[in-house]
């Protein structure tokens, strides 16, 4: 795949140009094709390019001192990551790893800021970008400090159970995560935190409840 | 039985994302749309699931409790 001005136009931060301008501006461009697992990114890393998705899907993410990981969001074609550094200059406050194989265009600070400069849709579309991810991280704060939502899943799990194997009810993460009003990123962290507690096990498409009691403690039920 | 992902036609765009992150095989695009194809092992990593931005593909879990 080349850096066509087609290709260019898909990216929100180029929506709305005239095909000339994204003509002009491809050579700025650098793209790289990444395999399916491969970092591309990592936290504390010194980049200043804003990465864009092409195709394929990357994911955001922050990893605790214990290993623990947190889904920030996932980038889809079209998206941009590493924003963050370009225009605040300092290290990536995260991970970005491509889910799939993935192509990324990337252009650097110093050709982004001029042509920011003297086009103002590109600035919005920025704005919008930046402003967009705000919003969401916000959304996260809300629902990792004020919400127990492990309380929450721990309950949705307690009433969605049966003694199986027959017959049990089938229930996604996104399901869950509509129940308990967070995000399925969230929700992916407490199952995991249930996992490492001894709560649950997964096997697979099958979650058994090992230790109900600690489910019914958690979700406040005793 | 061998166990895949649950997959709504009506609701797939085509977008392919899926395809791209599956790690067994089991998802292929054929003429546009996604196939579901019967593999050994989907070790049920939910990526298809957690891509999917329509909700076409969903990977449920089975709640079950260990005691009667
Ligand atoms: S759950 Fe994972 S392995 Fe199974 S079909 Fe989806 S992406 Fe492929
Ligand atoms: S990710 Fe979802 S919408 Fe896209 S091709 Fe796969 S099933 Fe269809």
């Amino acid at each position: 795949m080349t850096i066509n001005a087609e290709n260019l136009g898909k990216l929100k931060y180029f929506a709305g140009l005239e095909p000339g301008q994204l003509s002009n501006m491809t050579l700025l461009f650098t793209e790289k094709a990444f395999v399916k697992g491969q970092t591309i990114i990592a936290e504390d890393d010194v980049n200043e390019q804003v990465h864009f998705v092409s195709s394929g899907v990357v994911k955001i993410f922050k990893t605790s001192s214990e290993g623990k990981e947190q889904i920030i969001k996932l980038v889809r074609p079209g998206e941009s990551f590493n924003d963050i550094p370009v225009f605040n200059q300092g290290p990536c406050p995260y991970s970005a790893q491509a889910l799939g194989n993935a192509v990324i265009y990337r252009i650097d600070r110093k050709d982004l800021l001029p042509m920011m400069k003297s086009n103002w849709t590109v600035t919005a579309n920025a704005l919008a970008a930046v402003a967009e991810q705000s919003r969401l991280l916000l959304q996260l704060v809300e629902d990792l400090s004020f919400k127990n939502v492990t309380g929450r899943v721990a309950k949705i799990l307690l009433q969605h159970s049966v003694p199986g194997p027959e017959g049990a009810p089938r229930l996604t993460q996104y399901e869950m995560a509509a129940m308990a009003g967070t995000a399925r990123e969230v929700v992916g962290r407490s199952l995991k935190a249930l996992e490492d507690g001894g709560a649950i096990r997964l096997e697979g498409h099958r979650m058994v409840i090992v230790d109900k009691e600690y489910l019914k403690q958690l979700a406040g039920l005793n | 039985m061998t166990i895949k992902p649950v997959f709504d036609e009506t609701k797939c765009d085509g977008c392919g994302l899926c395809v791209t992150v599956c790690r067994c095989g089991a998802l292929e695009m054929q003429n546009d749309v996604v196939k579901i194809i019967e593999v050994a092992h989907c070790g049920w990593c939910m990526d298809c699931e957690l891509v999917c931005a329509t909700g076409a593909l969903q990977c449920p879990f089975e709640i079950v409790t260990l005691d009667t």
